[in-house]
């Protein structure tokens, strides 16, 4: 069905791809899985005829036996939509917001000629009740869906003139799991359904080895190693792909050697933010963290998970003590912590965010960043503190003197873990540390946490909706929904045997990466 | 990109003759302009007088010179009262978004949109009557909620960003925050804001002096070139074609400057070539 | 086939449905006030809040500020005795907050006071000029929307290339050009050397061809420097447009790059644009008065710069508020596109 034979594709002399060729049956799910700059997405654009305008394709790419290399933009727009639809990443930036849903839908049909008018609108009602919306309206703007349900509504619309091949371009990647897990069935019955091919581009592993037939391994613009999944995941004949594999289920060696008195306590706190203002008044207050209390030992790792929206980051600003609480109270080594506490008194607890781009000023030099939270103690930064918290995590004293556009995603995590560690605090907050990181980088840095954690006694508190890391990395876990804690417990414990139906859902809706004996 | 760094280099260079220009006159000119010598007026171009004299006998190329300088210093005062404060009232309100603070300088900022710098000019001349100094005063207040809302738009996304987060855990203050992240991540956005409310600045002065409401004489300015000249415009048309000339030139090369820099420090562009 | 039941949860982004509220408590008819209404409802209220404040701030400058209004109309060499009768025909007796009352109470009945040198009601002098000022500031913005908007778009879907090179060129001289200057040049040139129209004066409406004639040079001098501006403005809405994620999924559903950006992009790109139109009605104002100089046209701008010189208080205190009051509810019409444009506003 679809045939690539020797696809390259370069900006001037540089290659983004070289010699990708692999096949697509009908009815077939393709998985495409590498890590960030290994030219899925550019594969994908490819055989759209969408690439930007400076780079040039070479190669075969044949749909039917069409070579769609060669065709020409009038007859490419003809199969856009038609015989090839994509849908991609960031469902929420991916409708145009001024037009409602049912237009965006309709649209596909009257632009390729379909159907018009009333038809066109039955036609997208029908299309939209196929991917589970049959409860909202065809007049309803993009803002007022959640991001699964746009992401639907861009399913809707790309299987509107039943295709014979759909992209998926990290189709649930911005999604939460349990989210992630219905667009993922949707996409596994439309195939079945439609008998149409499916390549689904991911850098999960364990999303393509739940739902793809074949799959092919990318790095730096070339395929590895392709075949059926249950060979790739079996025999891993490339280094690259055992890497990846490895990188994937990586869980660093940890020696958890907690003491039983607690550094942090939080006590039944509560958030709640005024509501959202409708007209003159306000709506009922929203309860961001409603009711909240756990403690975390000295040397603990304390993993909590919950979907966006369940008041993570809330509480998180809360525990960093940068937003006042409604009621409740939160101690750092006994003493209280709010907006007002003492400078000095924040010094043992330090945070890690998610984002290692928006981690730093951009405009100041690593050992200025670093030395930041120098502002908290009374004595001034010496070189020497520079460069023990660089040489914590193996970066070389020559970095101080660089600035962050200078340094690698994974580099950047390591310098904001610097920074963090260069008070020498007892407790780091990491918010969604590694979630950011390709799974190679990922794996290293979750060994040198763990390695902190030993050398320095550090108790951690991760945040993250990835629960692959939380296991990996945690002694403890408490599960957040809507506000509150509904499950706490010994890792292990919750992973093996949740309690509560809200962990049960979570656990089934991860995929799982099992590799076959 | 359709503008080359050629257009930069341009506007950079007609900005700095023109401040070169301003500066010279501070010290000296061919000639004396507040020596009227009517027996002199209207004389066409010469060695002596090289763009001749207007219907006063005054050199042309001194009136324009002090013209110039007179212009650019209302513009540059203007922008100073806009940006000294404009700018701390943007970042004060982005540094407390959403807060009373926050929506009282907005809704002041909005107040003032709704006063076109001519019309302050018009109550502030009502009052104290037409000069330099009043012109510079109408033009600035007009600065100031223009400043504060490039100063708050850039800020507040900034303030979003992890390092702000990092710093409020390092304990630093809103205002220390402001000062040491924000505004050094901002200064772009003012800088090109600057010439943009500098080259409006030239071309309100213009309007204001040309109704009578900016510098009195004996202090010459392009605007007020032009309204003087404006009954000779269907015998002597250069008395009013060298001082518009003047403006057009100068405001160009200000706009020039202005998108030369912001394509230049733009951060998606720099990345791109890095 | 059965397909298996993948209705989303609901997530906290998710609005509420609509509920069904009954119209009576009163107190309760903010739900059932279209959103769109409500919205306008609370622009509207906020920018009459604006127009008091302005209101103040006009008669705090020139009733409060001078001391005595009378004494500063009058000028040094005026007896005690024509100051006192001033003051008694402006009704300077009562306290300020009366004064102020008064007269924004005038106003609001359409009386805005009496000329002290005209000695005519300041409204009929106002009922006269604006619908000099009006029409040519009117004028002056479909000119320069019906110029920028076409023009901007050409320049956007041609980035880069030698139409866009122009357009950018000529748009950069465009906005460096001070109006008035080029309205002396226009007249210079279509009425002196050429002499298609008139040099200025106002004909007056009940000759409605002269009179429309003489607004077109005018009305040319003030748009061609605004839709320089527009013009860029929306070649730049157009192309950061162009660079959405939605463009990309609409190229992806089959659309030409011609179809994207009509169907896709133009809205969307409006609605900056918007913005700048709103604003741009300001300065057309304000450089309206400047140009009815040039063209002496008598409009709104000669007669507040003869109350300047004449020290006519009353006749500046009205027109800057009618000023203001325009531009407030140009804002307003603006708020009133952005609505119609941007869904998003309706339902927030």
């Amino acid at each position: 069905m679809i045939d690539i034979r020797n696809l390259s594709v370069r900006i001037g002399t540089t290659d983004i791809l070289r010699d990708v060729s692999l096949t697509i049956g009908a009815g077939e799910i393709f998985g495409l899985v590498g890590e960030s700059g290994s030219g899925k997405s550019m594969t994908a654009l490819s055989l759209m005829g969408l690439l930007p305008r400076v780079m040039q394709a070479s190669g075969h790419a044949r749909l039917d036996g069409t070579d769609l290399l060669s065709l020409d933009e009038a007859t490419l727009c003809t199969l856009r939509g038609n015989d090839i639809s994509m849908i991609f990443q960031e469902p929420m930036t991916a409708l145009n917001p001024v037009q409602t849903i049912g237009d965006q839908v309709a649209e596909v049909l009257t632009i390729h000629g379909k159907a018009q008018g009333p038809e066109a609108r039955h036609i997208a009602r029908n299309r939209l009740d196929r991917v589970g919306l049959s409860h909202i309206g065809l007049d309803r703007y993009p803002h007022e869906l959640s991001g699964g349900q746009r992401q639907r509504v861009c399913i809707a619309a790309a299987i509107a003139l039943h295709p014979r091949l759909l992209i998926a371009d990290e189709p649930t990647t911005a999604l939460d799991v349990t989210t992630q897990a219905q667009i993922l069935d949707l996409l596994r019955d439309l195939v079945a359904e439609e008998n149409m091919s499916l390549l689904l581009i991911t850098h999960d592993l364990a999303v393509v080895s739940n739902m793809a037939d074949r799959i092919a391994v990318m790095e730096r613009g070339r395929i590895v190693e392709q075949g059926h999944t249950h060979d790739v995941l079996r025999d891993q004949n490339h280094p690259y792909t055992r890497k990846l594999f490895a990188a994937s289920s990586h869980r660093p060696d940890r020696d958890g050697t907690a003491t039983p008195d607690a550094i942090l306590r939080v006590d039944d706190i509560h958030r709640h933010y005024p509501g959202a203002r409708a007209g003159f008044r306000r709506g009922p207050p929203v309860k961001a963290v409603n009711g909240v209390s756990f403690a975390i030992k000295r040397g603990e790792s304390l993993g909590l998970v919950g979907e966006s929206g369940c008041g993570k980051s809330t509480l998180t600003r809360a525990i960093l003590g940068l937003d006042p609480l409604t009621s409740g109270s939160i101690t750092l080594n006994d003493t209280p912590v709010s907006p007002q506490m003492p400078r000095e008194n924040r010094a043992d607890m330090q945070v890690v965010f998610q984002d290692p781009y928006a981690s730093f000023n951009p405009r100041w030099r690593v050992d200025r960043i670093i030395a930041e939270p120098f502002h908290l103690l009374s004595r001034k930064p010496a070189a020497t503190d520079i460069a023990e918290a660089l040489d914590a995590v193996r970066l070389s004293p020559d970095d101080a003197f660089k600035y962050p556009h200078e340094f690698s995603g994974g580099q950047r995590q390591r310098i904001a873990i610097a920074r963090a560690l260069i008070t020498r605090p007892k407790l780091l907050v990491l918010d969604e540390a590694v979630s950011a990181l390709d799974v190679s980088v990922r794996a290293q840095i979750l060994d040198l946490l763990a390695d902190l954690q030993t050398r320095f006694g550090l108790s951690y508190l991760f945040i993250s909706h990835d629960l692959t890391v939380v296991r990996a990395i945690t002694d403890r876990v408490l599960v957040m929904q809507a506000g509150e804690i509904v499950e706490q417990g010994k890792t292990e414990q919750v992973f093996n045997t949740p309690a509560h139906p809200y962990t049960c859902a979570l656990l089934a809706s991860a995929p799982k990466l099992e590799i076959p004996a | 990109m359709t503008r080359l760094p050629a257009a930069l280099a341009l506007g950079a260079a007609i900005t700095g003759i023109y401040a070169a220009i301003a500066l010279i006159s501070l010290f000296w000119t061919p000639y004396d302009i507040t020596n009227l010598q009517i027996s002199n007026r209207l004389q066409g171009w010469s060695g002596t007088h090289p763009l001749g004299t207007d219907q006063f006998g005054r050199d042309m190329v001194s009136m324009l010179m002090e013209g110039a300088r007179t212009s650019i210093a209302v513009a540059i005062v203007a922008v100073g009262i806009g940006v000294t404060l404009g700018v701390p009232l943007g970042l004060a309100a982005a540094a407390n978004r959403g807060s009373l603070l926050d929506e009282i300088i907005m809704r002041g900022n909005d107040l003032i949109f709704a006063f076109p710098s001519l019309v302050i000019a018009i109550l502030i001349t009502a009052i104290w009557g037409p000069s330099a100094t009043n012109a510079i005063l109408a033009i600035g207040i007009f600065n100031i909620p223009v400043f504060a809302r490039v100063a708050r738009g850039g800020a507040l996304p900034i303030w979003t960003l992890d390092y702000i987060l990092a710093a409020r855990t390092a304990g630093k203050s809103r205002a220390r925050i402001s000062a040491e992240h924000v505004l050094p991540n901002i200064a772009n956005l003012l800088i090109v804001q600057a010439t943009i409310q500098f080259s409006l600045g030239i071309l309100a002065e213009a309007g204001l002096s040309y109704v009578g409401l900016g510098a009195q004489p004996p202090t010459s300015s392009l605007g007020r070139m032009l309204s003087e000249s404006q009954t000779m415009i269907y015998s002597d048309p250069w008395l009013a074609v060298l001082p518009g000339l003047a403006i057009v030139i100068l405001v160009l090369g200000l706009n020039l400057l202005g998108d030369g820099l912001r394509d230049a420090l733009d951060p998606r562009l720099r990345r791109a070539r890095e | 086939m059965a397909s298996k039941s993948t209705a989303p949860r609901s997530t906290p982004t998710e609005p509420p449905t609509t509920r069904q509220t009954p119209l009576w408590p009163l107190w309760r008819r903010r739900h059932t006030l279209p959103p769109m209404l409500r919205y306008l409802l609370i622009r509207a209220l906020s920018l009459s809040l604006s127009l008091i404040v302005a209101s103040v701030v006009i008669f705090a400058v020139i009733e409060v500020i001078p001391g005595d209004p009378a004494a500063f109309m009058l000028g040094l060499n005026a007896t005690d005795e024509a100051i006192a009768n001033l003051r008694a025909e402006l009704g300077l007796g009562g306290s300020l907050t009366e004064r102020y009352l008064s007269w924004v109470t005038g106003m609001l009945r359409g009386d805005f006071g009496t000329s002290y040198t005209y000695r005519v009601p300041v409204s009929e002098l106002i009922a006269d000029r604006i619908w000099v000022s009006l029409p040519l500031a009117i004028f002056a913005l479909i000119l320069s929307t019906l110029i920028a908007i076409p023009v901007g778009i050409i320049a956007a879907t041609n980035r880069g290339k030698a139409g866009d090179f122009a357009i950018m060129g000529v748009t950069q001289l465009g906005i460096a050009v001070p109006n008035f200057w080029f309205a002396m040049l226009l007249v210079l040139l279509f009425a002196v050397t050429f002499s298609l129209f008139s040099a200025g004066g106002f004909p007056g409406w009940d000759q409605p061809g002269p009179a429309l004639k003489s607004l077109v040079l005018p009305a040319i001098a003030l748009a061609l420097p605004q839709a320089s501006i527009l013009a860029r403005v929306m070649r730049s809405a157009v192309i950061e447009t162009l660079d959405q994620d939605y463009i990309r999924t609409a190229r992806a559903r089959g659309l030409t790059r011609g179809q994207t950006i009509r169907r896709h992009a133009l809205r969307n790109a409006l609605i900056p644009v918007l913005t700048i139109i709103g604003l741009q009605f300001s300065f057309l104002l304000a450089g309206a008065i400047i140009i009815e100089n040039v063209f002496f046209l008598p409009g709104l701008g000669r007669l507040v710069f003869q109350g300047i010189t004449q020290r006519d208080l009353v006749v500046v205190e009205s027109v800057t508020m009618l000023l203001v009051f325009a531009v407030i509810t140009v804002t307003f019409l603006v708020d009133i596109a952005y609505a119609l444009v941007d869904p998003r506003l309706r339902r927030k």
